[in-house]
């Protein structure tokens, strides 16, 4: 087990090191110098060489690279062309209205999607589970910012219940505000993404239905019930917890759009700004920070995967049938 | 003595087929007559269905029907041009991958997954920034961002072909490389991936259509749904067919592709149990 | 005493395939019936339906009744789940074809073994630990605690099915059901574990109901035998009659192909022989 944490924290550096390449010579080969971002239009060519030598662009790319490595390192996310302020504490303000957004959108996801799969699974040949997964089917293809503009017409602006969009100017300072802001955005994140997360709850569940481990549980005499708890479960959730990882980047994702939706002063509209403003220290800020994370994410949920899963460890210690029968 | 095999119905199949379909016979009819011009906006703005918008206007004065029918155009454009790219990139370099040797492989491996961390949107973004906004850029950011997906779908399916007898026994009687490619490795992964294809189409379309809302898609006059669902957004109480529409549409066209990619799955494979 | 009296047992698919059709038999406590048919004869699917186990969508009717001291009578088509909870383990317990599916790939050996033995003797503890050490050692597994601790894919195939063998025996059920328990094993294996099974049952007093496609083996553990084909039973008999005196055409291609597949085997052994 060790070998392994060793070696799979050895890939993570290394991932994180090769997206931080790919990320810096992306936003270098991208056309358009990002020096005109700080210049008026009809600059002079020393204007433009002292602007890039503000941003210090007119520096050999190695050189570049080894000083935003530096940078990045002491968390030095650059400063915004566009505020002149820096990025790095902007984006941990932004943070803290995506974050609880994300969780809390994956969460309320996880806690509609476990049941309704299960049921769609277990009742797998009746009209109400072919209604859910036909419900599930319509939810994937469903855009998210949709589904945010229909919640807010009903909810908002027909019914008056919840605030069309905007979070309060002081944060969290009252829980239940910004809780109420933050309704129907995680609702709306969380309804798209349960739909897909159903999907797998169903496959994996009508697996371990049909199973054959499950079957001998019941011939021995246990209870169905009492084999889909000491089995079922276990084994239904190990390929669920394998795409968690990745639909909790989506969920992620969906926050990014859904947060320009309803105003939200969340790291996606910060992004969707700077795309918009050629701020490039911006982008590349957010970028960092969010391919990290995802990273990070796919590292825990791949360690989680192999401490349910034991033919997942490659033991060392080997098979044990050296005997034969 | 030649055997028929009696292809099984899937209503999967035949549902998909049909809203799909109608999507496209939409976009194909754009192209032949539309009730108005697309830049026209002579019309009232915001006006509720009836005659002689039939569906309508959007906040320019634009005729809804006519910017829906374009929009159609802008979806299909959008998945197939996405679909192609992202294919054909994602199966050459999940080929690479998968006939690599070990190191070539885990390098390989280790990209992609970084490519693949880069959510989708956020790449979308960054290629859609760097050239000017269009339906174009939308379609190399969003294939770009498949082709991850695909090669790594397409590293698993060719090991897993690789590794099979049949193909050592082809190689011993001596059948080269390309030839194996083509005659074996290319017809074995098809079935798989191009269901996973068709699932990209539908996500491609609905990654346009989150690019254009948040403005970084094709401009005006070209018409996306994304984009006309950003802009009825502010007028929802006067003139609700701009935000239902587009999406109904947007949904009818994904659906349509997921259950085509569904049937087919079926059709191909009808041993797998049934977990409609 | 009859244990098992199945009457016009009916199974029939959710598509209208009619899987088992009137199957009638009865078995006493202790004896040995086989049941001998090919993949698609409906062996399998008549093995769940005497333990109310048939995949969901298929129906069943007919009648298999169980006659056991303890539960008492008990008609096992239509019966509530409850009811055939309780009989199951109790009164008959499974061997089945593929050990690797069989087992919970995600729990230890041990534990699964101690399940059953739990539920029967209402061990806990220590007495249950060396309860599973015993039932290991009782089929043969050297190492038992090594054993006890590993995962299913950390084990043998040969392995595997001896400790599928060790769970149906736990229960001490009256009635042992082996699905097809060496198919999916090496050749050389397989006569190591019928042995044992043969053992074992013969040990306990067990009624033992042995399905295979494999006449040499049934006809090696079990005293009575049905044929079954496309789900019907076309012979039944001792063994002795059906092996030796076939009526049915199709048993009497059975045997033929055995005797035939024998007769080379042996004329080889005889070629070899100096």
């Amino acid at each position: 087990m060790t070998v392994y944490l060793l070696r799979r924290t050895a890939f993570l550096v290394v991932s994180l090191f090769l997206a931080a390449v790919v990320l810096f010579l992306l936003l270098r080969l991208l056309p358009g110098d990002p020096a005109n971002a700080l210049l008026s239009v009809g600059a002079s060519p020393e204007q433009v060489a002292a602007a890039r030598h503000q941003i210090g662009t007119d520096r050999p790319l190695p050189v570049q690279f080894v000083s935003w490595l530096g940078e990045m390192s002491r968390l030095d996310l650059g400063t915004s062309f566009v505020s002149t302020l820096p990025v790095g504490p902007e984006i941990a303000a932004r943070l803290v209205v995506t974050v609880p957004l994300t969780l809390l959108a994956f969460l309320l996801a996880v806690v509609i999607a476990v049941p309704v799969g299960f049921v769609a699974a277990y009742r797998a040949g009746t009209w109400y589970g072919s209604v859910l997964s036909a419900l599930s089917q319509l939810g994937i293809a469903v855009p998210v910012f949709w589904v945010g503009m229909l919640l807010i017409t009903v909810f908002s602006l027909h019914l008056g219940m919840l605030p069309a969009g905007g979070f309060p100017q002081d944060d969290w300072a009252n829980p239940g505000d910004a809780l109420t802001s933050l309704t129907l955005p995680v609702v709306t994140i969380a309804l798209v993404m349960s739909a897909s997360l159903i999907r797998y709850v169903r496959s994996a569940t009508l697996d371990v239905l049909g199973s054959d481990y499950l079957r001998t549980a019941r011939a021995l005499g246990s209870s169905f019930i009492g084999a889909m708890w000491r089995h079922g479960l276990r084994n239904a959730v190990v390929p669920v917890v394998s795409i968690l990882g990745i639909e909790l980047a989506t969920t992620f994702l969906g926050a990014v759009v859904v947060e320009s939706v309803f105003a939200l002063p969340g790291l996606g509209g910060m992004l969707v700004k700077g795309f918009a403003q050629h701020d490039y220290p911006v982008i590349q800020g957010i970028l960092v920070v969010s391919t990290f994370a995802v990273l990070l994410i796919g590292f825990a949920a791949d360690l989680v995967q192999r401490l349910i899963d034991p033919r997942l460890r490659r033991s060392l210690g080997g098979n044990l049938s050296g005997d034969g029968a | 003595m030649t055997t028929r095999r009696r292809v099984p119905r899937s209503a999967t199949l035949i549902a998909g087929c049909v809203l799909a379909g109608l999507v496209l016979a939409v976009a194909v009819l754009s192209f032949f007559w539309l009730p108005y011009a697309p830049d026209d906006t002579s019309g009232d703005r915001l006006m509720p269905p009836g005659l002689p918008h039939l569906l309508g206007t959007d906040k320019l004065g634009r005729d809804l029907l006519t910017q829906l029918m374009i929009g159609a155009r802008v979806a299909l454009e959008a998945g197939a041009g996405s679909v192609l790219i992202g294919g054909l990139l994602g199966l050459a370099g999940g080929l690479a991958a998968g006939f690599a040797t070990r190191w070539l492989d885990d390098t390989i491996s280790a990209l992609l997954d970084i490519l693949i961390a880069f959510p989708t949107v956020l790449l979308a973004m960054l290629v859609t920034a760097a050239r000017e906004a269009s339906l174009g850029s939308a379609v190399i950011a969003i294939g770009l961002a498949m082709s991850a997906i695909v090669a790594r779908l397409t590293r698993v399916l060719v090991k897993r072909v690789l590794g099979q007898d049949f193909i050592t026994a082809s190689r011993t009687s001596g059948t080269s490389w390309p030839r194996i490619i083509l005659e074996h490795v290319l017809p074995n992964i098809w079935p798989t991936l191009s269901v996973n294809l068709a699932l990209q189409f539908g996500l491609a379309v609905l990654a346009e259509a989150s690019l254009s809302y948040l403005g970084l898609g094709a401009p005006p006059p070209n018409a996306s749904w994304g984009r006309m669902l950003q802009e009825a957004q502010a007028s929802v109480f006067i003139a609700p067919a701009g935000v239902i529409a587009p999406g109904v549409l947007l949904v009818v066209l994904v659906v349509g592709v997921n259950l085509i990619a569904d049937g087919v799955r079926d059709v191909a494979d009808p041993t797998r149990r049934r977990t409609r | 005493m009859t244990l098992l009296a199945v009457a016009g047992l009916h199974v029939r698919s959710p598509e209208g395939r009619d899987l088992v059709s009137d199957v009638s038999f009865t078995l006493d406590a202790g004896e040995r019936l086989g049941l001998i048919g090919e993949s698609g004869s409906g062996k399998s699917m008549t093995a769940l339906a005497i333990m109310g186990l048939t995949p969901p969508g298929m129906t069943v009717s007919g009648s298999v009744v169980f006659d056991a001291p303890g539960p008492g009578r008990t008609e096992v088509v239509g019966a509530a789940e409850r009811r055939l909870t309780s009989l199951r383990g109790r009164v008959t317990s499974v061997v089945f074809q593929e050990p690797l599916t069989a087992l919970d790939p995600l729990m230890r050996v041990g534990r699964q073994v101690a399940e059953p033995l739990r539920r029967r003797r209402g061990l806990r503890g220590r007495a249950l630990d060396a309860a599973v050490t015993a039932a290991l050692e009782e089929v043969r597994l050297a190492d038992p605690e090594r054993i006890a601790r590993a995962y299913p894919h950390e084990i043998s195939g040969g392995q595997r099915q001896r400790v599928a063998i060790a769970m149906a025996l736990a229960c001490d059920p009256a009635l042992l059901i082996a699905d097809e328990p060496t198919t999916a094993l090496d050749v050389t294996v397989q006569a190591d574990v019928l042995t044992l099974l043969d053992g074992l049952v013969k040990e306990r007093g067990m009624a033992l109901l042995f399905i295979s496609h494999d006449l040499a083996v049934v006809s090696r553990i079990a005293e009575r035998v049905i044929v079954l084909k496309n789900g019907t039973a076309v012979e039944s008999g001792s063994v002795d009659e059906v092996v030796n005196a076939p009526r049915h055409p199709y048993t009497r291609d059975l045997v033929g192909s055995a005797r035939r597949l024998d007769s080379v085997l042996d004329s080889l052994l005889d070629g070899r022989t100096p």
